[in-house]
């Protein structure tokens, strides 16, 4: 922990530093900033470069191609320019004034941000929470007098009327969500990057996750963007690019009943202008501190040393775009998949994490006694697990929780030393019985939100927990096998680095054994006397996605059409769960969340219980009924012990899919 | 000597001089030979010399004139005096004799190196560390029979055993000797190599070609795992001009000539090849087809490839040779390039038919600065596109001018407001007739000026290029005060040509700083010769190694890390050092599996008992 001491710089204290600080950075960025007009100009000219495989292979003419190439260039450009980015740090400054308590920000990690920058050119990847992510990197590196970064950023910002055009003056350049087929667009884009790259500009900086995570867990991240700024080490116009992984957390998200919400399928509301200034009610609350950890550099170089092969890019003009190899792309997925994990370990949690994991198992409540008692046996098993925890040294826990409670407390209900999730801001008139399901849901999705926090450090104990449930027996090949059978299904809902299930499972059983959980002999798991309520709890951390996968798999044995397209599946899961809530058959929430059923989709896809079928324009799945229903049991059986010979079978089906 | 001034021809004054000796040249031969000036000569190691004048063999004892454990000949050397000043003794070269004040301080800064450190050389070889000879006697006593010299004295064997790789030198330095040759055999003409090849066959002993002896790729060390008698075959005493033909202007030459010979007497008889690799006071003929050699001036003559008309060789499986002279054959793949590059396994290249060229009537060197290396690479691009490259064009980094600058840049740069901190400089080379030379000159430095170049003199190209024959000899100067070196080069396409540049050197800085290296290396590029689609490349890479347990395998790790780099980065394996044993591993990643089986199946033909088993290439 002492390592990775934060500094806590309340917001204040910039605020009043900041005209000085204004008029040394201007000295100091002014020079960079020149370059970047010119940057624009110079790398025009490039455009024929780019253009001429492309117009070679459509058949158009050369120029016809240059000139669509100059105009997706000026969609995507940016145009930093130092006036735009002070007038935004002075209202940031305020804004982050009034939400945030304090800013809380590694400072080792700044001096040694401010060291790669000198040697390679630094790529910054932030994890995405909030809109504040890219803002407050922003803000955060004009404050510590680094060059500012140019941010890809997704096109749907663009389309707000003035703050589009504001972003991209504070170097926000602007990509297409998807652009699969369009050969110019990604020549233009990559090549944007590249030269930007190259010729040491500034800091890039993307976000792994490729989106905002709705639900505080990491997404799986996408490699496209890695690939990008990778490339010019692998053909050697770079001598290296370091990655800094920078870890942005906050003890209240601004957009958290939102991200819940959206994932109950209340749509997202578009990206505008006056959409954001609705949005001035946030500035009035209190959203506690915010946390940014700005990693270890990683050399790209001394990443690839040994997996990928640099001459493989020697046979062709280093112009002309070339699709990664598949060795290429294992590396770059295992790379992103790394980095992901990194951004995860420095996230800073608080004790809410603890308190919302703790919540969420008790749906019925807890006195605050028992409360307090079990969080801090909570806190001695996370900070066991390598979590990196901010709890307050020198204050009591009771104190501690009551702090966390208040500023959650919307969240909660408080009455004679109970303490219990629930609605409090929704009208009391219950209007219907499914409108109270979603009121309920809220405010579970909202606190799932932090308790997914913590999961990163739980998950593959307790992916070992619930595999001894499930085991038959305790001999380790057994275990393993369960092991990797979940691990396999979860792996789109969590981080978990392709290839690794050894490690992953020496490293469960290694973190329960130092904690007196398990013995692990040659042969067998053996659980301890007193490791019974570590399981419990561990298992229990991982119930609702158990059950959450149940329902989308009974959904698909049961309820399904033929004809079901992908369209429809999301709410009819979601009618699914929530009629067998209403029926009192299902008590998890979760299940209703759109991320969940859309992660088992694509497990169940990926398992090859479940095809697309494309008809027509649409895509529709079609459901290999076995399989699911051997999915199912499997999965079913780390609950419910029942069904004692389904395991065996949906392990050979599995094996079958694979 | 004269050899040497004829390198380093400037002024027009010397051209008058060149002209009298072509026609000289001229009317000697003309009496002689109506047809075809052709001077064949019976092959009779006693038969007396038809031109006494140019007929100097290198000695059968080359320790005689040659150092035993560094580069060139024993007078010449670099030293720093009691007055802590270098001076460069002897009397063969420009620089023989003139002290150099200011290298003391380059060499100080920029190694961390200190007078009072030194590391000198074992003095003289102690015999007694030198195996005594494993000797096959029947096939000695064959050899003698045959009428052939042959030497065990172990000083003889010792010379033999090594190229000028650093790691070969150092041992010697330290008089630590490896597996060296048991028997030295040198053949006077072709019909002796037949016979040793021959009885090399009968007896079953390895046999290790030996030209000049300057190689840089491990192709002289002995194979450890050989038991058999290993037999060195030195070609110096083949070093005949066997006739000249001046209608299609060729020559054929026996291969043991070394360049400096070559050429001098080419020059005599109003001709040169225009071969001048940098190693040419030492190199022979034989050499550069075996490794597949390249000249300073192959933009106007060619590399070693594009002279040779051809070639005989004795193998294992007989004589190997084309049946005319024509100037270019569809006979199916050419088989001078299963020997071009052979590098010793194949057989001993004896009988070469070289083209050659009247001297140049004009030669006029020359120097740019460019503000950076950038500018001069696109300056470099620039003129291999329009196809005007000098008989020779060279840019030295920064790094390499300032080291250069110890002795020859004395001009005052900060008068051209470059910063000296990146500033380089290319080292020209015109020769041809004086108007075309003019014209051509312009040409250059009018292309040099669109990229920021200045025009920088004459002198400073001819130092230039001086340099390069006295910087092996600064290796040994290094030595002595704990300083290792060597150079290593690549060819690579023109677009990747800084990249690999900027990222070999800093790979080199920084697995030094890895390897435990106190103090900063010296890590230098240049671009030696252009071509249409690409350059040469020239690394530089010397550090101090005070306080490293093991300096060589330090060296070693980190050569080879430069190399990887080299091909990571679009580099090739070698442009003309050639692969010997030291670049072995990388030969099948740089050629192909399929590529590498080719050749493996040639050797497996032409030499199915591996007589000529040095292991080189595959």
């Amino acid at each position: 922990m002492a390592s990775r001491a934060l500094y806590s710089v309340s917001v204040l204290q910039h605020f009043c530093m900041l005209s000085d600080k204004i008029l040394h950075a201007c000295n100091t960025c002014s020079v960079n900033l020149s370059l970047l007009p010119s940057f624009n100009i110079f790398f025009r000219g490039n455009i024929k470069h780019i253009s001429c495989p492309v117009s070679s292979e459509s058949g158009d003419s050369t120029e016809c191609v240059a000139e669509e190439a100059s105009l997706i260039l000026d969609e995507m450009a940016h145009r930093l320019q130092l006036s735009t980015v002070r007038f935004f740090v002075f209202t940031l400054s305020k804004a982050f004034k009034r939400l945030f308590r304090s800013v809380c920000v590694n400072e080792e990690g700044i001096q040694r941000l401010q060291q790669a920058v000198q040697e390679h050119p630094v790529v910054l990847l932030p994890s995405h929470r909030s809109y504040m992510d890219f803002l407050m990197m922003s803000y955060l590196l004009y404050m510590y007098d680094l060059p500012l970064p140019v941010i890809a950023a997704g096109m749907d910002f663009m389309s707000m009327k003035f703050v589009g055009e504001m972003l991209r003056m504070s170097g926000a350049f602007f990509i297409r969500r998807s652009f699969g087929g369009d050969k110019l667009y990604w020549a233009v884009f990559s090549e944007y990057v590249k030269t930007m790259l190259r010729n040491g500009y500034a800091p890039i900086e993307f976000f792994l996750e490729g989106t905002r995570s709705r639900t505080c867990k990491s997404l799986t991240p996408k490699t496209g963007l890695l690939n990008i700024v990778m490339e010019p080490f692998f053909k050697g116009e770079l001598f290296d690019v370091n990655l800094v992984p920078v870890s942005i957390s906050y003890e209240r998200i601004l957009e958290e009943s939102l991200y819940a919400r959206e994932l109950l399928g209340i749509p997202k509301p578009k990206e505008s202008t006056s959409g954001l200034l609705k949005a001035r009610r946030v500035l009035s609350e209190d959203y506690g501190s915010m946390y940014v950890y700005f990693g270890h550099p990683v050399s790209v170089r001394s990443l690839t040393e040994g997996k990928i092969t640099r001459s493989q890019y020697n046979l062709l003009p280093r112009c002309i775009p070339q699709k990664p190899s598949a060795d290429t792309h294992e590396f770059l997925n295992d790379a992103a998949f790394r980095l992901v994990r990194i951004q995860e370990e420095n996230m800073v949690l608080k004790p809410w994490v603890l308190i919302a994991t703790l919540l969420l198992q008790n749906p019925d409540g807890m006195d605050l006694s028992s409360l307090a008692e079990q969080t801090d046996w909570l806190r001695h098993l996370a900070l066991a697990f390598g979590a990196y925890l901010d709890w307050p040294d020198h204050e009591a826990c009771s104190e501690v929780i009551s702090c966390s409670l208040a500023l959650h407390r919307h969240l909660l209900s408080v009455s004679a030393g109970h303490v219990q999730l629930s609605v409090t801001d929704a009208p009391q008139v219950e209007s219907t019985p499914e409108e109270a399901v979603f009121h309920q849901a809220v405010v579970v999705l909202s606190c799932a939100s932090y308790r997914n926090q913590i999961l990163h450090v739980f998950l593959r104990p307790a992916l070992l927990a619930v595999a001894m449930q499930s085991a038959n027996s305790n001999r380790k090949d057994d275990v393993y096998n369960c092991f990797n059978f979940l691990r396999n299904m979860f792996s789109n809902e969590f981080i978990l680095c392709p290839g690794d299930s050894v490690q992953d499972f020496e490293e469960a059983c290694y973190l329960l054994m130092k904690r007196g959980v398990l013995q692990v002999l040659e042969h067998e798991i053996v659980m301890s006397a007193s490791g019974h309520s570590t399981l419990a709890f561990l298992s229990s951390v991982l119930d609702p996605f158990l059950q959450g996968y149940q329902v989308v798999s009974r959904y698909l044995c049961e309820e399904t059409n033929e004809n079901l397209t992908e369209k429809e599946f999301i709410p009819a899961v979601r009618n699914f769960a929530l009629k067998l809530i209403l029926a009192g058959r299902l008590k998890c929430y979760e299940a209703l969340s759109s991320d969940l059923q859309k992660n088992a989709l694509a497990a169940f896809l990926r398992l090859k219980a479940v095809r697309k079928v494309k008809v027509g324009d649409q895509v529709t799945l079609k459901v290999n009924k076995i399989a699911v229903n051997s999915l199912e049991d499997t999965l079913g059986k780390s609950d419910v012990t029942s069904h004692q010979n389904s395991w065996c079978s949906s392990m050979a089906m599995f094996e079958i899919a694979i | 000597m004269e050899e040497n001034g004829s390198l380093f021809l400037s002024s027009s004054s010397s051209s008058a001089q060149q002209r009298l000796r072509i026609i000289a040249g001229h009317l000697q031969k003309r009496p002689e030979d109506e047809n075809a000036s052709v001077a064949a000569q019976e092959c009779k190691a006693e038969a007396p010399r038809s031109e006494p004048s140019s007929a100097t063999p290198v000695p059968r004892r080359r320790q005689e004139i040659m150092k035993w454990n560094g580069w060139g000949y024993s007078d010449s050397r670099f030293l720093f005096n009691k007055k802590g000043q270098a001076e460069f003794t002897g009397k063969r070269y420009r620089l023989s004799g003139l002290i150099l004040p200011s290298l003391k301080d380059w060499f100080e800064g920029t190694f961390g190196a200190n007078l009072q450190h030194r590391s000198p050389a074992t003095p003289s070889l102690n015999l007694s560390a030198v195996a005594p000879p494993n000797l096959n006697q029947p096939f000695v006593e064959d050899l003698k029979a045959a009428g052939l010299t042959v030497s065990h004295d172990p000083e003889d064997r010792v010379f033999r055993a090594h190229g000028h790789c650093l790691h070969e030198v150092f041992a010697l330095r330290e008089g630590r000797i490896g597996r060296v040759p048991d028997t030295v055999v040198w053949p006077s003409c072709h019909s002796d190599v037949e016979k040793i090849v021959e009885l090399a066959c009968e007896h079953n002993v390895c046999l290790i070609p030996y030209g000049g002896g300057t190689s840089v790729s491990s192709a002289l060390e002995c194979p450890r795992e050989e038991s058999r008698s290993i037999v060195s075959l030195d070609t110096s005493q083949m070093s005949r001009i066997l006739w000249i033909d001046e209608k299609n202007l060729t020559a054929h030459v026996e291969a043991g000539i070394i360049g400096q010979d070559l050429e001098r007497q080419l020059n005599e008889r109003g001709f040169c090849t225009g071969h001048e690799p940098d190693s040419m006071e030492f190199s022979s003929l034989g050499g550069w087809v075996a490794t597949r050699a390249s000249g300073m001036k192959k933009n106007i003559y060619g590399n070693i490839e594009d002279l040779v008309v051809h070639i005989k060789m004795v193998t294992p499986r007989g004589v190997i040779e084309k049946s005319c002279l024509g100037p270019r054959m569809s006979t199916g793949p050419d088989i001078h390039h299963f020997i071009l590059g052979s590098e010793g396994t194949l057989g001993v290249v004896t009988e070469v038919t070289l083209k050659i060229r009247p001297i140049p009537e004009y030669q006029k060197y020359g120097s740019v600065v460019f503000p950076n290396f950038q500018q001069g690479v696109a300056c470099l691009r620039e003129v291999a596109r329009q196809r005007c490259a000098p008989a020779s064009i060279r840019l030295m980094d920064n790094e390499q001018f300032q080291f250069g600058e110890f002795c020859f840049f004395l001009i005052l740069l900060s008068f051209f407001c470059f910063d000296p901190q990146h500033l380089c400089v290319a080292t020209l080379l015109f020769e041809g007739d004086r108007g075309k030379v003019l014209q051509h000159e312009k040409q250059v430095y009018d292309i040099a000026a669109k990229f920021g170049g200045l025009a920088a003199g004459e002198d400073n190209g001819q130092r230039g290029y001086m340099l390069t024959f006295v910087i092996a000899y600064l290796r040994d100067l290094g030595m002595d005060y704990y300083v290792i070196g060597e150079s290593f080069e690549t060819s690579v396409p023109w677009d990747r040509v800084l990249d690999l540049c900027r990222n070999v050197k800093e790979r080199i800085v920084r697995e030094c700083k890895e390897r435990g290296v106190q103090f900063p290396p010296l890590s230098t590029s240049r671009v030696t010769q252009t071509y249409d689609a690409g350059a040469c490349v020239y690394f530089y890479f010397a550090f101090n190694y005070r306080g490293l347990s093991d300096p060589v395998h330090v060296y070693e790790q980190v050569e080879h890390a430069a190399r990887e780099e080299i091909l990571a980065n679009g580099g090739s394996l070698s442009h003309h050092h050639g692969v010997g044993k030291l670049r072995k591993e990388w030969m099948k990643e740089s050629v192909s599996g399929v590529g590498l089986g080719m050749l493996k199946s040639v050797k497996e033909y032409v030499d199915p008992q591996n007589i000529f088993g040095n292991r080189n290439l595959l």
